[in-house]
């Protein structure tokens, strides 16, 4: 990442038994389409993917326990962020 | 319409059904059966196509909107994955990726769409994890639901050819070919499959000319294309120039003739060159087809199928209703056999009613003898339609998938006790009738010795037998191009059977696809088989080629085949030494009879 950036990421772990799925990824892809700028997930050893799209979250086949980066690129989405690893520690609420 | 703009190209494959057609191609996608319509637009058509597509995706979400708008609440948690489906509609991936496309590529919405998800597709193939792997289901749902909007409702697929055209495809799967509405399709090219595929043997009994194995047919051949399609020789003409059309015009003339004049013969006994007269039955499966069988000169029925009757009802058969229909097929064909192979239900034709729970492998499961030695009281009773058919003709029982002796014993116990059930009754019946086994487990093959005590006929059904053996699902497309009637192996199989009912009073017959093929005819003749049964249509070309065929070189070609190491080896050797003489090249000489 170059020193331009000013977006901020967040490490979460997946703990809902099915892992990133479907429907958990549609909610996250559904609460990213708020943001003004790119919201990404780094799985590690993958490239990062677009979390306002479901299909590239699910290439990621993020299973229970893994550990993910989500980030935003531009502080002003903060909340979005935070709206989304709420969502993810919580195990999407299943 | 041979046009200079495209150069005539010709594709060579496996010829697998003989024959000559001409005509349009119509090409079956990669993915499946729907076809997608593909052609590119121009610069200023890319809003249009655009919105086309944006309306087909708005039309589909609204229908995912109402499909849950309508379940009820306590069926709603089950909707959750349809929700995911409208989110999945508008992604970026697949929405953004074909509004992408449409502009980059100048391609129409449908091709658009195609492409994109054929892409990602790919892209979920390599994921490891299986349960997100079969994601790629999810989306392989939401664009079908986009395609249907966009082409306006109508599915364009495989059951809807309404012309007559030229199926080009990668290859087919039994569950395809059994769409297909066989009246519209005038030949098959495929590139993939070989001889003994579901194709090939669907084509041989329709009479359809059929070429497979042809690599880069679908990517050679367009739709609409005009083709022709030589399904003797192998050779499929794309773009033929005006010299081409009339040579295979005439070819096709030429090939017609003659299979009029071996239809004509087809009504005169199969002698071999020296003589030896050859029995040549046919396989049925309703009722009706017997007027197949007398139509193309069978002398009697060497198989009748009697699953039909069991499938799709929610009761069993009484005996009266199988009585009136096998009573039918005895009359029509008396004096000549009908050979009636008992319930013999397996993996593809399972009774509704009766499937109490899945097995694993059904093909190895509970089928054939062992079903209705489970069921002595469904088994009787068609145990007791046969024995009172038996009145009206000659008829003789055959009981299926037979691996041991005890199966044999038990069985024929209990026919002797539904015959005197019958006497009991006072009801007519025939208990002197000829009572056969099928080989077709290799069990069977290996104590055939044991198994001649018990019977009066072997009846080969090699299409079994050959999967059993060769450890071989022929429905698996991996792993069908291994299925060959030639491997030593099942020569190897054959031989023995036939040796051991050499002097021993049993019958030697077969009723397996084998039987209808003209290049294993040679072989069989050699071994010794005095009657064959196969699909009717088959019938007079193989009564048609016996007569070619001389005993003295069927068995060197027998013992010379013993010697060989490779299917591949055999059957150069028959080709090279009977091609001539078989039915399917006969035309194509300058020696043409009638």
């Amino acid at each position: 990442m170059n020193k331009d950036f000013n977006g901020i990421y967040k490490e979460v772990r997946i703990v809902n038994k099915l892992g990133l799925h479907a429907r958990s990824a549609a909610r996250i892809a559904e609460i990213a389409q708020n943001a003004k700028s790119s919201v990404w997930l780094l799985k590690e050893g993958h490239d990062a993917v677009d979390a306002k799209s479901i299909i590239d979250m699910l290439t990621l086949a993020c299973g229970q326990g893994v550990t993910v980066k989500v980030g935003v690129d531009s502080r002003s989405d903060a909340g979005v962020l935070d709206e989304i690893v709420k969502l993810v520690e919580c195990g999407f609420g299943e | 319409m041979p046009d200079s703009e495209f150069p005539e190209i010709r594709l060579s494959g496996i010829g697998t059904a003989p024959g000559i057609c001409i005509g349009k191609a119509y090409l079956v996608d990669k993915e499946g059966v729907n076809i997608v319509k593909k052609y590119y637009i121009g610069a200023s058509a890319i809003e249009e196509e655009t919105a086309r597509f944006q309306e087909a995706v708005a039309r589909a979400e609204a229908e995912l909107r109402s499909i849950i708008q309508e379940t009820s609440e306590e069926l709603r948690q089950h909707t959750g994955i349809l929700e995911t489906h409208i989110v999945l509609l508008k992604d970026r991936m697949l929405y953004g990726k074909v509004v992408e496309t449409i502009e980059r590529e100048k391609i129409n919405a449908e091709w658009a769409l195609k492409k994109v998800v054929s892409r990602l597709k790919a892209m979920f193939r390599k994921v490891s994890d299986p349960y997100f792997r079969e994601r790629a289901m999810d989306i392989v749902h939401v664009s079908d639901r986009i395609m249907r909007n966009l082409s306006g409702g109508a599915n364009v697929d495989i059951k809807s050819i309404d012309k007559r055209v030229i199926l080009i495809a990668t290859d087919l799967s039994p569950a395809e070919t059994s769409q297909i509405q066989l009246e519209w399709i005038k030949g098959f090219v495929t590139d993939g499959g070989g001889m003994a595929s579901h194709t090939a043997i669907i084509a041989r009994t329709l009479q359809i000319p059929a070429i497979l194995g042809a690599s880069n047919a679908t990517a050679l051949i367009h739709n609409d294309d005009l083709i022709i399609v030589d399904g003797t020789s192998g050779t499929v003409i794309v773009h033929p120039t005006e010299q081409s059309l009339l040579e295979y015009e005439e070819r096709k003339q030429r090939f017609e003739a003659h299979q009029a004049m071996i239809t004509r013969a087809s009504q005169a006994v199969a002698r071999t060159a020296d003589d030896v007269t050859i029995h040549i039955m046919g396989n049925i499966e309703l009722p009706e087809e017997v007027v197949s069988v007398r139509d193309n000169g069978g002398n009697g029925i060497g198989l009748y199928r009697t699953e039909f009757q069991y499938l799709g009802r929610t009761t069993f058969p009484t005996e009266e209703e199988l009585y009136d229909k096998y009573k039918d097929v005895v009359e029509v064909m008396a004096p000549r056999p009908v050979t009636i192979r008992t319930l013999d239900i397996n993996g593809d034709k399972a009774v509704a009613h009766t499937r109490v729970d899945d097995e694993p492998n059904p093909a190895l499961g509970l089928r054939g003898i062992r079903y209705c030695l489970k069921k002595p009281d469904v088994f009787k009773t068609q145990l007791r339609a046969i024995l009172r058919a038996a009145v009206h003709g000659n008829v003789r029982v055959m009981f299926p998938m037979i691996s041991n002796c005890p199966e044999v014993i038990e069985a024929k116990r209990l026919l002797r006790e539904a015959a005197e059930s019958l006497e009991a009754d006072g009801l007519p019946h025939n208990a002197d009738i000829a009572v056969g086994i099928m080989i077709e487990v290799p069990s069977a093959v290996i104590i055939a010795d044991l198994l001649a005590e018990h019977a009066d006929f072997f009846s080969f059904g090699t299409n079994d037998l050959i999967q059993y053996s060769l450890a071989i699902d022929r429905t698996n497309r991996h792993v069908s191009h291994l299925y060959n009637p030639l491997h030593p192996a099942i020569l190897r199989m054959i031989r023995r059977v036939a040796n051991v009912t050499r002097g021993s009073g049993v019958d030697l017959y077969m009723c397996g696809e084998m039987a209808g093929e003209p290049l294993y005819l040679p072989i069989l003749l050699g071994l010794g088989f005095t009657e064959l049964s196969m699909n009717p249509q088959a019938i007079p070309l193989i009564k048609h080629a016996i007569r070619a065929i001389d005993m003295a070189a069927a068995k060197q070609c027998v013992d010379d085949a013993y010697r060989m190491t490779e299917a591949r080896e055999i059957e150069a050797m028959l080709r090279n030494r009977f091609g001539e003489i078989l039915a399917d090249y006969a035309y194509i000489s300058s020696k043409i009879e009638g």
